[in-house]
């Protein structure tokens, strides 16, 4: 692998309950890369995240750069709330002392003493950070991030984007990225991976974002396909 | 103080904490029905062991590993809710039960006999109780993360089949140490309500299974001391001290 490249994906093929969730794919990761991962519900976004991570079993070639450390965001954790947990909890459960904790916290945006607050108590941005900072712990090269701005309002979304740059640029850090909102892809991303089971499209966004590639995408017409600044 | 008494009142102790205990991991899982069905299949071990004359514990055991098993095969079989295999499962060992369980033993088989508990019999439950707190304690952040998510947990590489395997088998013989306190019929109590209570008043982890352990230990105290003053049967007078924390404890919700 050469020296920028930090992961190579190569005819990536996922069955699920004898079903064909991702088929063929290939793509290739650069350090300090933001790949966003765009498609419908259920085109099996989420599912290349957790095969990335080696959570679920494969065909193809998945080669990941050595001694990388990666850190994970999922998408939502319907049971956390079950327990009465305090931040710090949280945080300890990943093995994060009290100091890496407060710093890490800190750097996405929280004051000294919120680690005592109660997760059950955090609202949806909130919530959202705090999953953010805990990503962070152990100082990763590499975050893969499953719909970072679900359940988050409007007003949170903005700071929570802001603040995954900010991190991005502070910490030099890799994001892959599963989101089904355009507007994060042109925004955030150098590359993107089109998906809906097959690869649709690949590359910057601006380049192969086109009204074609978003139609076999989506299907149907979608009227707004372009950010401009 | 007379021997027996304060012998109940130790095992009491010590099984009721680590029921309240192990019970907080429950809770987190949705898992703290789960006792009450294998608690009801150990009736015919208690059944058995009541007949030949040994420890209720020793009988109920091979039964509680028996539902465990034929809970997890029926659910990798039918994929049927586990609700409706643990209504089969329970529903069953009730059954067998009462075709073999002497009539005039049952209600020692229902609702426990803590009060008759012998010196050999309570050595070996505040061992067993003892050893089982300190296996809990070495998982419990680990059970904690698996609760919250097992992909998450897979992320941070935690062998899950693993510590699934030892938090069952810990259910298992807290089923099977709670049989001889509380009887077939209230162990999930013995584990559902001590957590229930400690989730109401705490803020944090620590506060949490702490909590739960304490009240597990006043609730089992509370009812072997009503049992003395009473003469009524101990295991209900545990379970409705614990019923009673519950009630204050919802006033003080945190």
């Amino acid at each position: 692998m050469g020296n920028e490249l930090i992961l190579k994906v190569r005819n990536l093929n996922v069955r699920l309950d004898h079903q064909s969730i991702i088929e063929n794919l290939s793509f290739e990761v650069k350090r300090g890369d933001a790949l966003t991962i765009l498609g419908p519900n259920g085109a099996g976004k989420s599912v290349l995240l957790k095969t990335l991570l080696g959570l679920i079993p494969y065909r193809g070639e998945i080669e990941w750069a050595r001694g990388l450390k990666i850190g994970y965001v999922p998408q939502r954790l319907p049971f956390i709330k079950d327990i009465p947990l305090s931040i710090k909890d949280f945080f300890n459960l990943k093995g994060s002392h009290e100091k890496e904790t407060e710093a890490i916290l800190n750097s996405v945006g929280f004051k000294q003493d919120f680690s005592r607050k109660k997760i059950g108590d955090l609202s949806s941005g909130q919530f959202q950070r705090v999953l953010i900072a805990w990503g962070l712990v152990g100082n990763p090269q590499v975050l893969l991030f499953d719909e970072p701005m679900t359940g988050v309002d409007i007003s949170a979304e903005e700071t929570i984007y802001n603040l995954l740059a900010k991190l991005k640029w502070e910490r030099d850090l890799t994001i892959l990225l599963v989101t089904h909102d355009l507007s994060v892809v042109y925004k955030f991303s150098t590359n993107v991976i089109c998906l809906n089971r097959q690869p649709i499209c690949y590359g910057p966004p601006q380049e192969v974002l086109t009204p074609e590639s978003l139609q076999r995408l989506y299907g149907g017409e979608v009227k707004y396909y372009q950010h401009k600044h | 103080m007379d021997n027996q008494f304060l012998l109940s009142l130790i095992v009491g102790i010590s099984v009721g904490g680590a029921a309240g205990y192990l019970g907080s991991l429950m809770l987190g899982r949705r898992m703290a029905l789960v006792a009450g069905p294998l608690g009801h299949l150990t009736l015919p071990g208690i059944a058995l062991a009541l007949m030949y004359d040994f420890d209720v514990s020793l009988g109920a055991f091979p039964f509680v590993i028996l539902g465990i098993v034929l809970i997890w095969l029926f659910e990798m079989r039918t994929k049927l809710p586990m609700e409706a295999l643990t209504a089969l499962v329970f529903a069953s060992g009730v059954a067998i039960a009462f075709l073999l369980l002497p009539v005039k033993q049952a209600e020692a088989a229902l609702v426990g006999d803590i009060t008759k508990v012998r010196l050999g019999e309570a050595v070996i439950s505040v061992c067993v109780a003892l050893l089982l707190f300190f296996v809990v304690k070495k998982i419990y952040s680990k059970i904690v993360l698996i609760n919250i998510s097992e992909e998450l947990a897979k992320s941070e590489k935690v062998d899950i089949r693993k510590y699934n395997l030892i938090y069952l088998g810990s259910i298992a013989i807290i089923v099977a140490l709670g049989v001889k306190m509380v009887g077939g019929l209230l162990t999930a109590a013995l584990v559902a309500i001590p957590a229930s209570s400690a989730r109401n008043l705490s803020r944090n982890l620590a506060q949490y299974s702490s909590g739960a352990m304490i009240i597990g230990i006043i609730s089992s105290s509370m009812g072997i001391l009503l049992y003395k003053i009473t003469g009524f049967p101990a295991g209900p007078l545990i379970i409705l001290a614990s019923t009673s924390i519950f009630l204050i404890s919802m006033i003080f919700k945190r």
